[in-house]
């Protein structure tokens, strides 16, 4: 009950802020949160709306699937492979802290305009995450549930499949629900610069065009599907680890 | 230096030395990308001509001040938070879905409120900074272990003593994660953010000179950003060690 | 209240429960004197309320009921010379071995001079003085617990308690502890409060050992043990220790069944 109410009480404060903030600064840089809400149902009944909504969300289709795949497969290589593990993990961090945005030019140079882009951008913020997250989850087993495995005579395949994978998976899966967070943030900021369809574009052009109405509820609908989405996979998280 | 260290030198000299072979033998086209030494000699010729010092100076006002005060923010709201643990069960999803925005949409928003001025861009800094500090701080104080905080105790410490002497050096390893992060988003917030919509800074100074097919210019700025990153994470992994260097074993 | 002899701390009817929607009984009645100079255990099943007794005595946290006095004056939060060895690990992992002996004494301002001349005394007392500049994590477990008495031990306190100290070690450094333990006892002239669950050390190192209930704990039997001052870890030979030792698992075997039972 209490906990309700809290949550209740965190949702009433920031649209106590955001009311705040419009009154503020005026409709020349945010709307209201009712105007707002109204104008984002609007939006969400639109034709043209979903089609750049689509766009966003194949582009994020596929480079997800690079990030994971690719990641969880280079995170278990350099897990396993101890000595290319301790060479890789301070360059990966390090690779991590540059503001990848200032890449975007060359990204487009390699990638041309388009589809590719976005992908490649998605990509380059998703992936490192969930390298790292798999490396350390390989890294950290337990050397006593390998010795089990041999006191029990498992396979190698057994020893992977019953006791290698419920053993990494849980942190796996926190590195896949931030890969995809910062998956979805990097094809965003793809679609802001090279792009012309899906909710990025939709955004830079809301901003470039001083259109506050429109940026603001794609902001808000980019802003909710984003964290319902990682609620979602932090219950899986929190359900894994358990 | 260890053979990891040594490794991962080579490893960084042999990709500068393929990048610089390709582009030399025009395998990369040089419309694409600069060889590696034409990049740091460009670097080297704007950081002489002085012209690019007003935008170095401006990211790094930028930078330090959004780092600076999403420690201070970070640090005294983790602490809060941390105390209070009906506060921290109601945040803790806020935290957690944090960084799934993406900070820098606010800035158009930031403007109207700061006015144009380095100040929006700080507030971009901070919002994408302070939550790893938060995120350290409450972790930090979770692994005091109890059995200090008794011994402190025993030893009549005052609040500010235990704070300084016990809490503090405890939870220190956490708090340099949360250092190194900080730092990190500070700066990609902040570029970020100058890239975008801003009259100044480093991040503007590439988005400048890539639409104005300054490509030279471009990829040396990008180079700079690109060694500053890696050497402030890189400085501030090396006082980590130094000072956790004797816990570990 | 200076008297040579007499009580050094006094429990009276203390309780403890700790509050809650199902308040837990953990503790009590109990009533002791701990006489000057005495080195008195405690031993008990799991989960009995031991480490909660050694809390109120060391003003760590309050009784809910009863008066608890140490040097004849109510204690009230953690009193001067009262000095605490806990289970875990209490070294501070950020100071080296002589930090840590030192940190008390420069806590209280004492003179520089005097500080060296007295953790000097500590580290060589414990047989650390080949680690001085190491840190905690280099050490094994009982260098550590050796560090965390020589941090209680520079400060002279007059009682001493430890909760289990050497619980985490292996029996033979235990042993050896024990011996330590005795000497230090001896030469400091403190008294002891020593928590434990393991009866031999507690028949060893004793002039007394009271043995506590299953929870809520309280005293079911006091056994005097008569051995000399000058004891160490070689008296585990003798018939008597045996008769000790049988004697207090006689009065603790139907309590720590009832104790097993509760866990399972």
């Amino acid at each position: 009950m209490t906990r309700l109410f809290d949550s209740l009480a965190i949702v009433a404060g920031i649209l106590l802020l955001w009311t705040g903030v419009f009154e503020y600064a005026g409709d020349s840089a945010i709307t209201g949160p009712l105007q707002t809400f109204r104008f984002a149902a609007n939006l969400l009944g639109r034709a043209d709306f979903w089609q750049h909504a689509q766009a966003t969300l194949s582009a994020f289709g596929y480079a997800l699937a690079i990030s994971a795949v690719a990641g969880i497969a280079l995170g278990l290589i350099l897990g396993l492979h101890r000595f290319s593990g301790d060479v890789a993990e301070p360059m990966l961090a390090s690779l991590y802290t540059i503001p990848k945005v200032t890449l975007y030019p060359l990204m487009l140079l390699v990638f041309g305009l388009g589809v590719s882009a976005k992908v490649a951008f998605g990509v380059i913020h998703g992936m490192i995450p969930v390298i790292l997250f798999t490396l350390s989850a390989v890294k950290n087993i337990p050397q006593v549930l390998l010795r089990t495995a041999k006191a029990l005579h498992l396979t190698p395949m057994q020893t992977a499949t019953h006791l290698l994978a419920p053993a990494v998976l849980p942190e796996i899966i926190s590195g896949l629900r931030i890969g995809f967070a910062l998956t979805f943030l990097g094809v965003l900021i793809g679609e802001m610069f090279a792009s012309q369809r899906g909710l990025g574009f939709l955004i830079i052009n809301g901003i470039n065009s001083h259109d506050v109405k429109r940026t603001t509820a794609v902001i808000l609908i980019v802003i909710t599907a984003s964290v319902a989405a990682n609620g979602a996979l932090l219950a899986l998280d929190r359900r894994a680890h358990h | 230096m260890t053979r990891e260290g040594w490794t991962r030198l080579g490893l960084v000299a042999a990709g500068i030395a393929a990048l610089e072979a390709l582009c030399r033998t025009k395998v990369i086209k040089p419309l694409t990308l600069v060889p590696p030494s034409r990049m740091v000699h460009d670097l080297a010729g704007l950081l002489i001509a002085g012209d690019i010092f007003d935008d170095i100076g401006q990211t790094a006002i930028e930078v330090g001040g959004a780092f600076f005060l999403a420690i201070v923010l970070g640090v005294l709201m983790g602490a809060a938070i941390q105390a209070t643990p009906r506060l921290r069960r109601a945040v803790a999803p806020v935290l957690a879905s944090w960084y799934a925005v993406p900070s820098f949409v606010f800035y158009p928003l930031l403007v109207a409120l700061f006015g144009l001025s380095t100040s929006p861009l700080i507030a971009i800094g901070v919002l994408s900074a302070t939550p790893a500090m938060v995120v350290a701080t409450i972790g930090g104080l979770d692994r005091v272990p109890r059995v200090l905080l008794r011994a402190a105790r025993i030893h009549r410490l005052t609040a500010a003593q235990t704070l300084w002497l016990i809490t503090l050096p405890s939870a220190l390893p956490s708090l340099f994660t949360g250092l190194k992060l900080s730092f990190a988003y500070a700066f990609i917030g902040v570029i970020a953010g100058e890239f975008i919509l801003s009259g100044g800074g480093i991040g503007y100074g590439i988005a400048y000179a890539y639409e104005s097919f300054e490509t030279p210019k471009m990829y040396a700025l990008m180079l700079l950003v690109l060694i500053v990153a890696v050497g402030v994470n890189g400085a501030l992994h090396a006082w980590e060690g130094r000072l956790l260097q004797r816990r570990q074993r | 209240m200076t008297a040579e002899a007499g009580a050094h701390a006094t429990l009276r009817a203390v309780t403890r429960t700790y509050p809650g929607a199902r308040p837990v009984h953990a503790l009590g009645p109990i009533d002791l004197d701990l006489m000057r100079g005495e080195f008195f255990s405690v031993v008990g099943p799991s989960g009995c309320g031991k480490s909660t007794l050694l809390d109120v005595l060391a003003g760590l946290s309050e009784p809910t009921s009863g008066e608890i006095t140490f040097e004849g004056k109510p204690v009230r939060g953690v009193p001067d010379g009262i000095g605490v060895v806990f289970q875990e690990d209490a070294s501070f992992p950020w100071l080296s071995v002589r930090d840590n002996v030192a940190f008390g004494l420069r806590r209280m301002g004492t003179d520089p001079a005097e500080i060296t001349r007295r953790v000097d005394y500590a580290i060589g007392f414990m047989g650390l003085k080949d680690f001085a500049h190491s840190y905690p994590a280099q050490l094994s477990g009982g260098m550590r617990q050796r560090v965390c008495i020589a941090r209680t031990l520079v400060l002279q306190p007059r009682l001493i308690l430890l909760d289990e100290p050497f619980g985490a070690l292996d029996q033979q450094t235990r042993l050896l502890m024990g011996d330590e333990l005795l000497r230090l006892w001896r030469e400091t002239s403190a008294t002891v409060l020593l928590i434990t669950h393991a009866l031999d050390e507690a028949a060893m190192l004793s002039d007394r050992v009271g043995v506590m209930s299953a929870r809520p704990g309280v005293f079911i039997d006091l056994v005097q043990t008569n051995w000399p001052r000058d004891r160490d870890s070689r008296i585990v030979a003798e018939a008597e220790f045996g008769a000790v030792t049988g004697r207090l698992w006689g009065s603790l075997r139907a309590e720590s069944m009832k104790a097993i039972g509760r866990a399972g």
